[in-house]
């Protein structure tokens, strides 16, 4: 984890690495529209088909791609369970006490477990991809028209970006704590969840501590460098679009595009 | 021209209440290399801090380049007096080097080349061009603390001030952050103002300055200095390692003079031995 930068990004030179974040973010947002807008298998089909052409393009390896979809796993199941079980449907397969497993119920937690891991899958190769400087870069420009409603886009892009880079070192600094916590005689290893909730007590309170004290210094580090908030500063990091970001956007239109026809000339789920 | 010059300089930390400066008169000159040398407490850091206009004298004043500190051109004092401070965690801005070092140069407005070439020049004068793209984290202590310097470079400051940025490091992070220091002072005519309780770092400088309870104690070079070490330890400071060595070498029955020299000394050592 510390080696990283923060997250899982996959360094490569691909296509889907160099696109600008900003389209990566739009492409994102295009892309969980479609899944939604998809009705039936064959627009699930098309958004599949085009998942995987992402994830080759971007040269990451399916099984690190696919493994983030552990996180969810437990929601996938309960969802698809729920839906199994409690839809009701003409073709009735098996039926017993308030539970009916039906045709249409099998379909339905098929096509929603299916958006599910679309949608993980998807937003997950966008952090596969993307560094997290760009990715905060990326969501200071796109939230730009927000000034106009006084929001304090820098500030906030700032200290998202602090954020990332203070993540490890906050975690060492819970290594450090915890180690100090268990020369103390702290038994942090063992004992049951209750037991487990009470130990972080002891690991929080100082960690919250230092990392006041941390953005004290900070703070008066940034000051000592000029930093005046967003007057008169400029940045060195540019984004660019390129034809690159025009292919990925067309790619976006003409997915959804497809999706609408596809629900319109074909209603049925298969 | 003095670069930086205190003036019946008076200033107290409201939760303590005590002193921590008290009526200090003092001036580093440009282009000069001084050592600030004090025990924990003995307000070598809130000198730093009045330097740049951080902190606010309760009396007296605090010029730069003939300037009085306001606070309205605290923007154009900070961009002549560069500040780097004890940890270098918590002075990184960005989780990369360039983006890291390119942080004050976009914070004064500079073009975008601009900003390039001062963070070619800024990691080149550190030696650490070739970590342009690597992750800060990764870094070792000295590298990193070579980092936040080329971050305060970037604005292209006249005088540098180093709040005891040694502190945490091993020694091989110590040194390579004073011989970096040593040789923008004497290649790129940067004022240095070293603040530290390491007497080693001290020696290289022009002229070394002990301070004890807000008040400066000792001034002169560090040779003249570190003669007078019965003083320095009722300033709770430890002698260099060096003067230590030829101490115990005297007492052990031979013939060496002070130095402060390493070379020197090993030439006495063989001569006393053959």
């Amino acid at each position: 984890m510390k080696d990283v930068t923060f997250g899982q990004y996959y360094p490569r030179d691909s296509f889907v690495h160099r696109l600008d974040p900003r389209m990566k973010f739009l492409f994102l947002i295009a892309y969980i529209v479609a899944i939604f807008l998809a009705t039936n298998f064959y627009g699930l089909a098309v958004c599949t088909a085009v998942l995987i052409a992402i994830i080759a393009l971007a040269r990451v390896p399916f099984g690190k791609v696919l493994r983030s979809i552990r996180g969810i796993l437990v929601l996938l199941i309960f969802t698809a369970l729920l839906n199994i079980l409690f839809v009701d449907g003409e073709t009735v397969y098996a039926q017993w006490w308030i539970f009916v497993i039906t045709r249409e119920g099998l379909l339905f937690a098929g096509l929603l477990s299916l958006r599910l891991v679309l949608l993980v899958l998807c937003s997950s190769m966008l952090t596969f991809t993307t560094t997290p400087v760009a990715l905060t870069d990326g969501v200071e420009s796109l939230l730009t028209p927000l000034k106009w409603i006084k929001l304090p886009v820098h500030a906030l892009a700032l200290v998202m970006s602090i954020a990332l880079r203070m993540i490890p070192v906050l975690m060492d600094e819970v290594d450090r704590i915890k180690n100090a916590q268990r020369a103390r005689g702290a038994d942090l290893d063992r004992g049951g969840l209750m037991h487990k909730i009470r130990t972080t007590i002891p690991i929080l309170v100082p960690l919250v501590l230092s990392a006041l004290r941390r953005a004290d210094e900070l703070g008066d580090a940034m000051d000592a460098r000029c930093y005046m908030g967003d007057k008169h500063r400029t940045k060195y990091k540019k984004l660019h679009f390129t034809w690159r970001d025009l292919l990925a956007f067309l790619v976006g239109a003409v997915l959804i595009t497809g999706v609408v026809l596809l629900r319109i000339y074909l209603p049925a789920p298969f | 021209m003095k670069a930086i010059e205190f003036e019946n300089v008076s200033f107290c930390y409201e939760e303590s209440g005590a002193f921590s400066i008290r009526n200090l008169n003092f001036s580093v000159e440009q282009g000069e290399f001084v050592a600030v040398l004090g025990h924990n407490g003995s307000g070598k850091s809130t000198l730093a801090r009045l330097s740049n206009g951080l902190l606010e004298p309760d009396e007296g004043t605090v010029s730069v380049f003939s300037r009085r500190i306001t606070s309205k051109n605290l923007y154009e004092v900070r961009k002549d007096v560069g500040v780097v401070f004890q940890n270098p965690d918590n002075q990184t801005v960005a989780t990369i080097v360039e983006d890291d070092v390119a942080f004050g140069a976009e914070n004064i407005g500079l073009a975008r080349e601009e900003i390039g070439r001062r963070i070619d020049f800024a990691l080149r004068a550190v030696g650490m061009e070739a970590y342009r793209t690597a992750t800060v984290a990764r870094l070792s202590g000295g590298q990193k603390q070579r980092v936040a310097i080329a971050g305060v470079l970037a604005l292209s400051p006249r005088v540098l001030i180093l709040d005891e940025s040694t502190a945490m490091l091993d020694p091989r992070g110590r040194r390579e952050i004073v011989d970096v220091v040593t040789r923008l002072n004497k290649e790129k005519g940067i004022t240095v103002l070293l603040i530290t309780h390491f007497m080693e770092e001290a020696l290289l400088a022009d002229r070394a300055i002990v301070m004890n309870r807000g008040d400066i104690v000792m001034q002169g070079t560090p040779r003249e200095i570190f003669a007078r070490k019965e003083d320095l330890l009722t300033y709770n400071l430890s002698l260099p390692r060096i003067s230590v060595i030829c101490e115990k070498l005297r007492a052990g029955g031979m013939k060496i003079q002070d130095t402060l020299d390493v070379e020197t000394l090993a030439k006495e050592i063989a001569a006393c031995v053959s």
